[in-house]
Formats: structure tokens, sequence, C-alpha cells
């Protein structure tokens, strides 16, 4: 039974510039008080442009009823439980909003003099501080926009270092469970990917790896908890492995909301991890972003942060540009601040004891979930997991159901879909994670929602194969997308 | 804690469910040796007031109530109230990337009408859903540039954000690229034709021209455009202001541009989040990089947005993706749009030319460094001191003044580079001029 939505009014509304009609204004400039001045004369003429063809014209209430119908065309964390694997769609406390646009820190230029920047410097320095001790690495840098550029940013700290020593080594391990983003970062940094196969039980492969690892292998990149949401176990031998050959450990931070405040990379033996401040620290993803992948090295790779690094000088911080061995800077400035300002608030908010809590019920919301739904999908990995869970299609897909129709079905019940066909590892996998800011009223709704819809996978297949039915916009061509793309409006 | 929504009750009836006994039962199947042996040296959590009341504190360490002539790549421009409006709806703020189209029709609409003005006001026929900022936006029109072509080496302008060239650099070091730069004109502050035409050679891939460049002045795209082509290179067109294209031609003739939507309504929040965006010509849409949404139709027939062409992107073609971005600024791009649709044709048009009058306004009481043509920012020489002590004197009557050159260009150390923005007051104005006359 369908108990978490029922369907009510939902507004059409046209594209923008089917909207637009000539002479229409949501805007009033100031009167200039410095005399006008003509655009021919000031730019020569031959660069002036004629009227930008085709661009919005509509009053200031058509424009917010515009996006405001639009807005409620989306699902969002502020309707319910978002439980996709990997993403960590947790609450996006409001408070994070009000700070990072105190006038102060929002109107901050990035060239403004730093004796008027200390403020934000601060507020860098103490994130910078907090989040080394969660991950119990030694330096960060703050200023990759995201996690794949913060991968980006790892793999060529690790490159610098091994030229520095002499070889930056062929090529980069990585597990066939790895998000895509860790093989296409490898490739941009200029190495060659070698995948290396999972065992039965979906972890590291200790005996694979201890024959691989030679004097070519750059690093090992691996997430952990993986993408199964279970711990490598062996973690610490694989490090060890590693740094006898002299290559490095690299981790995919992901996953960080199950490993909060109960263990910390830097003590089982990684030597540079990436951060997503969008998962884990509870920055909003905006439909898409913006994130911020801060991150975090053991001392030895500290020589090659990017620049500007951010350091203390008597009472005053001031960024440090002259720095021989860094591998330059990964984009202008110095990051996105103000994603920066809204985890510390959220840090802040938890405070130690609040973020080892978080973990806590984030992992106990999984096993939750796994427990309840194991008599209904099947799991293809038994080992214990953290703060997510993978179940495969195989017993539905009898019935032609597979795990995208799950997902679609489960729009109909008021729920965003889970990960959908990810990890790779797992044959038609549905990735759950339902993340610490969900109650069990919304944890048993979801779980009720998924035995309904495997059982009617048994007694009518079709119903799920064609859903969603409920959903404002039915089954979407994605195919017919691809063939012929129309990716602007025309008149 | 506040953010954890279950009640102590409702915990112990899960743990019961899962048969475990106490918290620590989960994690009991983690190595002893990388399990944390201490809790974390962080202090308790506080509560919102404090929170407040401590970004509050760090605020008013920075500059308070000034005025700033500072642009160079992040500027001050009104931000409509409309905006915040809309991006604080949770239906935008706190949606995942529109992986799943069904209920994702909202913000993949808005990203469509995005894609459609970003080709507007650049005269391309394609755009992406958004790159992390201009920087990177132009490391990325190189990298794609060097596929669409075969060829591997960059040719930049010296007159392109110093920081952007740096960013280039960072990402070409390492796949073997070689960039090379080519100078201005130190009279017109436009790019040295001649250096450009003298530098080019058949192995380059990209020619990479800012405009309005660095300096503010509006450079020569058409002319660039038919050197790069002679010698079948792209030009890659950077902006850093996006409000000069109100009133400057679009760079049609470019193959790629990459630039920085800041001025569009997303505050300078001290460097980031901004916005970067590629445009470019429809034959190359194939090599772009990062999220492009599509036209289609659902199962009913009714129109219907979806993201589209996901075999250039990592997670379907991993190692062997045009790019490894994934996370891009979807609710900045979000910003962007309803900034372009609050000024809309006639707004955009009227803003630049504020823009334009400001900047003229200041530029006419002063002597500017380059005799090209400029839109709101302009180079000017500063005499008888540092421009140093110069901003120093500023300071003192609150007002930030225009970020001293010799930090990027040895050969301008006595010269600032000034922005006024429709934000720029007139007596502001002429105390900065009273103070460099």
């Amino acid at each position: 039974m369908i108990t978490k939505v029922r369907n009510h009014i939902s507004q059409n509304e046209p594209l923008l510039f089917e909207r637009s009609s000539p002479g229409k204004k949501a805007y009033q400039l100031p009167e200039l008080d410095v005399p006008g001045v003509d655009a021919g004369e000031a730019l020569g003429a031959e660069n002036v442009r004629p009227e930008i063809e085709g661009f919005p014209e509509v009053s200031e209430v058509e424009a917010i009823r515009h996006y405001t119908r639009l807005s409620t065309w989306n699902y969002a964390i502020d309707y319910g439980m978002y439980p996709l694997g990997s993403c960590t769609m947790k609450y996006n406390p409001r408070i994070n909003e009000l700070v990072a646009r105190i006038e102060g820190l929002a109107w901050a230029h990035p060239y403004q003099p730093e004796a008027l920047a200390q403020g934000s410097m601060e507020v860098m320095a103490r994130l910078e501080a907090a989040l080394a001790e969660i991950t119990g690495m030694d330096a960060l840098t703050l200023q990759p926009a995201a996690g794949a550029h913060g991968e980006l940013t790892g793999i060529l700290l690790i490159r610098a270092l091994l030229e520095k020593r002499g070889n930056p080594r062929k090529k980069i391990l990585i597990p066939d469970s790895a998000h895509g983003t860790n093989p296409a970062s490898a490739a941009i940094a200029g190495y060659a990917v070698e995948n290396v196969k999972s065992t039965e039980t979906g972890l590291l492969d200790v005996s694979a790896l201890e024959r691989i690892v030679d004097e070519d292998v750059a690093a090992l990149m691996v997430t952990n908890p993986n993408t199964l949401g279970v711990f490598e176990e062996n973690i610490i031998p694989v490090a060890e492995i590693l740094h006898a050959k002299g290559a490095l450990l690299y981790m995919d931070g992901a996953n960080m909301n199950a490993l909060v405040g109960i263990a910390r990379p830097g003590d089982f033996g990684v030597d540079v991890l990436h951060l997503n401040l969008h998962k884990t620290f509870s920055t909003p993803h905006g439909g898409g972003g913006p994130g911020a992948g801060p991150v975090a090295v053991k001392k030895v790779l500290e020589p090659f942060l990017p620049i500007p690094r951010l350091k203390r000088s008597g009472k005053k911080l001031t960024f440090d540009y002259k720095r021989k061995d860094s591998i330059g800077r990964v984009r202008a400035f110095y990051g996105n601040f103000g994603v920066l300002v809204r985890a510390l608030a959220y840090i802040l908010a938890h405070g130690g004891p609040g973020l080892r809590n978080a973990t806590v019920d984030a992992v106990l919301n999984a096993v939750y979930i796994r427990k309840q739904l194991e008599p209904y999908f099947d799991l293809p990995y038994g080992s214990p997991n953290m703060h997510e869970v993978v179940f495969s299609d195989e017993r539905q897909a009898k019935n032609g159901v597979r795990t995208g129709d799950i997902a679609k079905r489960l729009i109909d019940y008021g729920f965003h879909p889970y990960t959908v066909s990810f990890p790779l590892i797992v044959h038609g996998a549905l990735m759950i994670e339902p993340t610490e800011t969900e109650g069990k009223r919304e944890l048993d709704q979801f779980i009720e929602a998924m035995i309904s819809i495997a059982k009617e996978a048994e007694s009518d297949p079709q119903l799920v194969k064609t859903a969603p039915h409920n959903a404002r916009t039915s089954r979407v061509d994605e195919v017919g997308a691809a063939r012929k793309p129309v990716v602007r409006w025309k008149p | 804690m506040r953010y954890l929504p279950k009640s102590d009750s409702e915990r112990r009836a899960m743990m019961d469910a899962c048969g475990i006994d106490s918290p620590e039962a989960l994690f009991a199947h983690l190595p002893e040796a990388a399990r944390m042996k201490r809790p974390l040296d962080l202090a308790p959590g506080i509560s919102e007031y404090e929170i407040v009341d401590y970004f509050r504190q760090r605020a008013e360490r920075n500059a308070n109530g000034y005025a700033s002539f500072l642009g160079a790549g992040a500027y001050n421009h009104f931000r409509p109230v409309l905006v915040d409006t809309v991006v604080s709806r949770g239906e935008f703020l706190t949606s995942y990337t529109p992986y799943q189209a069904e209920i994702s029709q909202g913000i993949l609409t808005t990203i469509f009408e995005f894609q459609t003005m970003m080709c507007q006001l650049t005269g391309m026929d394609v755009a992406n859903a958004s790159m992390y900022d201009g920087s990177t936006a132009m490391a990325e029109a190189v990298l794609m540039a060097v596929r669409a072509t075969g060829k591997g080496r960059a040719l930049v302008a010296r007159s392109v954000h110093p920081e952007y060239r740096e960013v280039l650099r960072t990402y070409a070091r390492y796949q073997g690229m070689p960039v090379e730069e080519f100078g201005y004109v130190p009279e017109a502050g436009t790019i040295d034709l001649e250096d450009l035409d003298r530098k080019l050679d058949g192995l380059t891939a990209a020619v990479v021209v800012q405009s309005p460049n660095f300096f503010g002045v509006v450079d020569q795209v058409k002319t660039a455009a038919e050197i790069a082509h002679r010698r079948g290179a792209l030009l890659v067109v950077v902006f850093t202001e996006a409000v000069s294209l109100g009133v400057l031609e679009p760079p049609a003739e470019a193959d790629i541009v990459a630039g920085e939507l800041q001025s569009f309504a997303i505050s300078p929040s001290y460097g980031g989040p901004y916005a970067g965006i590629i445009a470019a010509r429809e034959r190359h849409m194939r090599q772009m990089p990062g999220r492009l949404v599509g036209q289609t139709t659902d199962s009913r027939g009714n129109r219907a947005f979806c993201l589209t062409l996901s075999t250039r992107e990592q997670h379907i073609r991993r190692e062997k993706a045009t790019s490894n971005i994934c996370t891009n600024q979807a609710l900045i791009a979000l910003m962007a749009s309803v900034f372009m649709t609050v000024y809309g044709k006639q707004g955009l048009r009227e803003l630049a030319e504020q823009n334009l009058a400001k900047a003229h306004y200041l530029a006419g009481k002063l002597k500017p460094r380059f005799c090209g043509r400029f839109f709101n920012e302009f180079a000017v020489r500063v005499e008888g001191r540092t421009p140093d002590e110069v901003n120093k004197a500023l300071l003192k009557k609150k007002i930030i003044g225009g970020l001293p050159l010799w930090r990027f260009y040895p050969e301008l150390a006595d010269c600032i580079l000034l922005c006024a923005t429709e934000m720029s007051g007139r007596a502001a104005m002429d105390s900065v001029a009273e103070a460099l006359a």
C-alpha cells in the first residue's frame, strides 16, 4: 500500500522563452549618478552587439512563479528520504545557509588585503584543523571544488612526490568496485589505469595485490568502506604492501560518513584522501553542486600541496605562494569558500561527540534496512555492512523486473530511488544509503514500500516495469534524447 | 543532537530488530588496529545562536563597510532578491543531480534554459550544465581542443587571468602538454598578433584569448580566430566578466568559449563557489566535458528533459571519459539563470551600459595605462608612490583600491587594476581619483 504520498495538483509551466513577451521587465536600475556613455563610442561600434536574440523578457511575478512551479517538479531531501547509495543525501541544516550569507563573509573579495580577510582565513584554518583531526592526517588543502577535483589533486600530489624521488611510475591500481571518477582522475594525471578484481567477498584481494604491486605502481585508489558499504578489513596489510614497494595509498573519502569518530584513514595507512563536504559534512547538493573536495595528506606530501598555503605568521594568518615543490594551483582563488563555511557550521553544531553519534546512527539505519529487506532481496555479498547496503535484483529479474524498474516504482511510493546499477561488481545493483538523518518512521515506510514492490514484481511485474504511474512525468525516453540531441531551445 | 531525528526508544527498537545490544556492535568487525582509541578532539556541539555568533565575529574580522574597486575575476554586482528566494527553495537546494528524470524535471528544465541562455549570450551552439569555475573551465576547454584536433600544444595570451593560466599549467604539466604564452601590445593592452603568429605552429591545438582581458581591454577575437584557424588550431575565448556580454559582441568566431558567471548574482564569497561554463560549436559537442541536459518526451508524450550524451562522462566511460568532472555547480548556475531572467534582454544591456558609464567616469579622471577600449576595468599607472601606498591611503577612507599588478606582471609594477560597476558610487570614485591624482 502506498502510505507516504497522494497526488495533488501540479502546475504546468512553459519554458522561460515561451513565456516571454517583448517589453516585459523584472528589474529596475537606479538612476545613473554619472554621465551616460555611448556604447559605440566607448567600445567601438564594431564591438557592440545587437540585442541578445531570444533572451527572456518576463515580469517579476512571472519570474517567481516560473521558478516556483518548476521547483515543485523536483524531489528533495526536504520532502523525504533520499536513499542514494554513495551520495550521502543527509539533511542540509538551514543555519549553514544563513551564516554563509553574513555580509562580511559573502561579500569578501578574494583579493582584498589579507589584513581585511582574517575572518575568512580563520574559518579556513579552523576547518583545516577539524578535518585533520577527523581524518588523522597531517595537512590539508581546501582548494579543490568537488570530489573528482580532489582526486585529481591527490593523484597529482602523488605524482609530484614520486617524480621528486626520481620516477613518477606508470600506473594506478583501481578496484573494480570503484567510482568512475577514480579512473578518470588518474587518466588526467597522466597515469595508466589497471583494474583490480575484488575477492568473492567483495573486498581487496591481498594476495593479488602482493603479486601485482611493483615499481611501476604509483598508488592504489581505494574507497573505504568500499562501495558495498563494507570496511576493507585488510586495509593495513594492503598499505604495507604498497609502502614496501614505494607506492602510495589513496583513499576516496566519499564514504567517510561511516567512519567519522570511529576510525581515521591516517591511522590505517592512508597517505592521501579527499573528502566530499557535500556528502559527509552536510552541504547541500543543490541539484548537482556546488561541492568541495578538500584533500588531506601525510607529512611527506605536504610540500607538494597547491599554492597558496594558509600559514600562521605571528598572530596573523597569511597565504604562502612561494613553495617550490607545489603542484601549482588547481583552481583560481582559494576554493569554494561558501561551502567551507557551511561545513564548518555543521562540525560546530555536532561537535566531536555529535559527529560520532551521527556515524553510529548512519550505520544503524543501513544495518536495519538490510535486516528488514534481506528476506525479499538478494544480498550478493554477506560481509557486515556499514553506512550503506547493496542488494541485487536477481530474484525480481526472474520476472523481468530489473533494478531500474524497482527504482522507478519507488517514485510512486513517494521516495527517491536508490542508486541503480552501481557498483559494477554487483549485477543489477540496488545501492541503498539512508544516512543518519532519517527517523524510524521514514525508514519503516521505505522498507514497506520496498517489500510491497518485491511482491508486485511477483504478482504484477508489468506494473513495476512501466512505473512511475503517479508522477507528473512518466518514464522518460533517455535513448531518444541521446539519439538526436536537442540541448537548447530554439524558436 | 538536533540533526538526529531518532529518540532513544526508537534506537533501542531498531537495535533489537538488528539483534544487537549496543551501538559498539555495529563496528565490531573493524580491525582493532584501525579503530580510533580516543574521542575526537573537537569541542562539544553548540547552539544555533552560538554558531551565528561565531561566524558574525569572523565576519567582523573581514572588511566591512568598505567601497571596493577590486575586480580581476570577481566583481561586485547587485544580487536581485529573487535569486536567493529561488535557490533557497528546498526543492532546488536539497535535491541531487537529476539522474532520475521523472522526479527531477524542475532542475532539468532550469538547466535546459540555462544552456539556452548561455548559447544566446556567447553565440555558441551548445553549452554545458556548468563547470567548477572559469579557471577550470578554461583548462578543460584546452583539453577539449586537444581531443578535437589531435594536436597537443596550447598557446595562451599573457593577458588571460594569471591564476587561470596557473591552473592550466597544473592540468597540462603531467600530460606532457606544452603550454606557451604570447604577449600583449604594451601601448594598447591587446594581444600581440605578431607574437601570436610567430609562436603558432601546426602542432598547436588551442589558442587562448580572454576578452575583456585581464586588463579590462576588449580584445581582438576575430583576428585571433583567423590566425588560429589558418594553422588548424581552435580558438578558446575566455571571459571573467559576464556582464560585458550584455553589450559586447559575442565571441562567435571562437570554437570554444570558457567563462566565469560570478558576475551573475553570485556573491564574491572570498573566491567561491562560482560557476564556470563551456560553450562550443555543435561539431565539438561530443568532446565536451560535464553534464548536458537534452529534450525528449515521457511515455505519455509530454515534453521532458533528461541528462544526455552521458557516454562522454566518467560514470560510464571511466578512464576514457572526456573529463573526470561529476559534481558541478548546479545551484550556482541556477543563481545565474534567475539573474538572467530578472534582468532579461533589456536589463542586461542597461546594466552593462551602467558599468560602462561608471568605469569611463572614473577613467576620465585618471590616465589609463592602456589605450585599448575597455569595459568596466582598466589599469592605471601610479606616479610618485607605490600602488600599495596609494591603497593604504584609500583604506583610511574606507575604500579598497584596485589590484596592484606587481603580483602578476613585474613590468606593470607601478600599475593598479581598477574596476567600477553599477555598485560604485560617484563620491567613492571621486576619492579614488583624488588619491591617484
